[in-house]
């Protein structure tokens, strides 16, 4: 492990989100966490070590009560605690909708500003070894649309790590979303980056046309910038990190450059994210906007037909020389 | 307060009772054409109370019985019936009134309404418009509670027809499984909205259902201010000595259609009328006459509820209404600002 002094360390995706929330409770008390079969680390190794660290009281084991789970984080939050809530993955969290969006996101408002609710509900989405329709859905949009809710959906183990703090500090609920398949994947972390809710990374300056996406869709993206069908095309490349607050300004002045927008998701392309982005920048800026997502099918559990669903590196260069070469 | 059963403090709980019957009765007037709904029209005259309106009338024992016996830093959560509880676990009447006339001035600056009332800082976390919905959340309230070592207790409203949504099964389960300091208080009117509860409930209702958890509870007449009380006194008593939670099964009568505006013609007229007969008030007023209370004790504090509802209302109708600008406030701080 690290010295106090050493700050860049190599970590997965999973272990960066666990030091960032170790970091969280360590500094503060009134953080805990909540969920199934968080005491074994989580399904994904996600809090593994956290429980012997900060004992039972603070790394809730509870019962298979989505529902409850949600609802009772937002009761901790209002007496005082800033829990994080562990669904497990995106599509059970579905059974604690009203508790998040119409207790945990209205409470402030509905209640006058009487009382704030800052939890952090962590909701994996993706496709993921072949979990088929109800283990695979990424419904990231779903939230954006709700007012009171801050949506944030890492693709790195740095933004794993510092979006997380972000997220545990900001006081707002959040609904954060890990990727399933991104669990493993190792980089450099550096524990003084601070991240800032609302603020896009670019990852690759260009000219002819911006690709924006999130989560999974960056390192498919940046894939795709090496297929033969992108050769000579000046792409660049924009890691949103949140959805809710998105940032309109660094888009915005992106496409202005470049005139043309991709908006990569693995989402189901209708009503997703992507339209939301594409509109609010042609707009803004009058560019010409074409968005590529999951066609609107329930992810199959054959190869397949699983495949059908998943964005892929072909598919976004292709989508992208489409764009490029349209009158 | 005073001890349980003394006539001084069954007179406070009288005259609890009182001061919700005339606030409710107050509001009830003042909603008369605000809303359409139940097959009445809303007036073209903008009623001072819009929206659904939820009147505990009736049911005001159960509210006040249990809240006797909190403390102000209790927690509270309620339901969408929510206005007894809400008075009875402190907060002020025209702060009350002024949110449901929707003014700024209001416990919700004129965003919740009747529905969402709350006062935080009686320890009243708000009524719901979701029905079960304050289950959870109460079970969350109490496990932050026991995390942080307070001494404190929440006490969570329900009504029968929300023991048939799945949160009654996962929050009771919840706190007997950590061993939570909850109060849970069934106010078993015996209906839901229009449809009478009984034939929509498998098994032998909700304390069995408790108790099938393992959860100790009491069946009260929730008519009886005294007895609610004294019920609750003894449960209150074992929560706060560490015991885990409990459960209030109180029986009383709903007087009033759903919202202030349904004539409740689907149910029994004569049935209605034998239910007044047991009015909490009346049995509350005999009671103390009884003891020996005399009428013109009892009709001053009548008289004192009601001057008190009256300056709340013209305080109301005289209260600001909320800048447009604040429909953007109290939102989010991440992001603040960007609305679109
Ligand atoms: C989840 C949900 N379903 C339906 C409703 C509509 N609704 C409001 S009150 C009510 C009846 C509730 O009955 P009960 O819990 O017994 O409370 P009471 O109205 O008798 O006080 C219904 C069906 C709601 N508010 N929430």
């Amino acid at each position: 492990m690290s010295s106090d002094t050493s700050t860049a360390l190599s970590l997965t995706y999973a272990e960066a989100a666990a030091l960032g929330l170790r970091e969280a409770m360590s500094a503060d008390p009134t953080v805990v966490a909540l969920g199934e079969d968080l005491g074994r680390g989580g399904v994904f190794g996600q809090y593994r070590g956290l429980q012997t660290e900060f004992g039972r009281d603070r790394i809730i084991d509870t019962p298979i009560s989505e529902s409850n789970i949600m609802g009772a984080a937002v009761g901790m939050a209002l007496a005082g605690l800033r829990p994080v809530v562990e669904m497990r993955v995106i599509d059970f969290a579905l059974c604690a909708m009203d508790e998040l969006i119409n207790q945990a996101a209205k409470n402030r408002f509905m209640f006058g500003g009487q009382g704030r609710v800052p939890l952090v509900a962590r909701m994996p989405i993706g496709i993921w070894s072949a979990s088929a329709a109800q283990h695979s859905q990424s419904l990231e949009s779903w939230f954006a649309h709700i007012p009171g809710l801050v949506v944030v959906a890492p693709a790195t183990a740095q933004d794993n790590y510092s979006l997380l703090k972000a997220s545990l500090a900001c006081g707002d609920p959040v609904v954060y979303m890990e990727h399933k398949e991104l669990w493993p994947n190792a980089s450099t972390v550096d524990t003084n980056e601070i991240a800032v809710l609302g603020a896009a990374k670019t990852l690759q300056h260009g000219s002819d046309l911006t690709i924006v996406t999130w989560s999974r869709g960056v390192g498919l993206t940046l894939a795709a910038l090496n297929d033969t069908q992108l050769a000579g095309a000046s792409v660049e490349v924009i890691d949103l990190r949140s959805l809710w607050p998105w940032d309109q300004r660094a888009v915005f002045e992106s496409c202005s450059r470049t005139g043309r927008l991709l908006v990569v998701h693995e989402a189901v392309q209708v009503a997703g994210f992507g339209a939301e982005v594409a509109a609010s920048a042609a707009e803004a800026v009058g560019c010409r906007v074409a968005r590529l997502g999951a066609p609107r099918i329930p992810v199959g559990y054959a190869s397949v037909l699983e495949q059908e669903s998943r964005l892929s590196p072909e598919k976004i260069a292709r989508a992208a020389r489409a764009l490029l070469t349209a009158k | 307060m005073e001890s349980v059963g003394s006539t001084s403090r069954l007179l406070n709980l009288y005259s609890e009772m009182r001061r919700i019957r005339a606030f409710e009765d107050a509001a009830e007037e003042a909603s008369k054409g605000g809303v359409a709904a139940w097959g009445l029209a809303a007036s073209d005259k903008p009623a001072l109370v819009r929206g659904p309106l939820h009147l505990s009338t009736g049911q005001e024992a159960v509210a006040v019985g249990v809240c006797a016996n909190l403390e102000r830093a209790d927690l509270l959560t309620s339901t969408h019936r929510g206005h007894g509880h809400t008075l009875a676990k402190g907060a002020d009447v025209t702060r009350m009134m002024c949110e449901l006339f929707g003014r700024s001035t209001g416990f919700n600056k004129g965003k919740g309404g009747s529905m969402h009332i709350a006062d935080f800082s009686v320890g009243m976390l708000g009524a719901n418009g979701v029905v079960a919905a304050g289950i959870p959340i109460a079970t969350g309230a109490a496990h932050a509670l026991k995390i942080r070592k307070l001494p404190n207790i929440v006490a969570c409203f329900f009504g029968d027809g929300g023991a048939n949504r799945g949160p009654f099964l996962e929050g009771l389960n919840w706190a007997q499984v950590y061993q939570l300091p909850v109060l849970f208080v069934c106010e078993d009117n015996r209906i839901s909205a229009t449809t009478p509860t009984a034939p929509m409930t498998a098994g032998d209702g909700v304390s069995a259902r408790a108790a099938a958890l393992g959860i100790a509870s009491i069946k009260v007449d929730g008519n009886d201010v005294a007895a609610v009380d004294q019920a609750a006194c003894g449960l209150v008593k074992e929560i706060r000595a560490g015991g885990g939670p409990r459960l209030l099964h109180a029986i009383t009568y709903r007087f009033k259609g759903h919202v202030s505006v349904d004539p409740g013609t689907y149910r029994d007229a004569a049935e209605v009328a034998a239910a007044k007969l047991r009015d909490p008030l009346l049995i509350s007023s005999a009671a103390l006459r009884e003891r020996g209370v005399t009428d013109k004790e009892i009709a001053q504090i009548d008289h004192d509820a009601a001057e008190e509802i009256a300056a709340a209302l013209r305080d109301a109708a005289n209260a600001p209404w909320p800048l447009v600008t604040e429909a953007y406030e109290d939102i989010m701080n991440t992001g603040a600002g960007v609305w679109k």
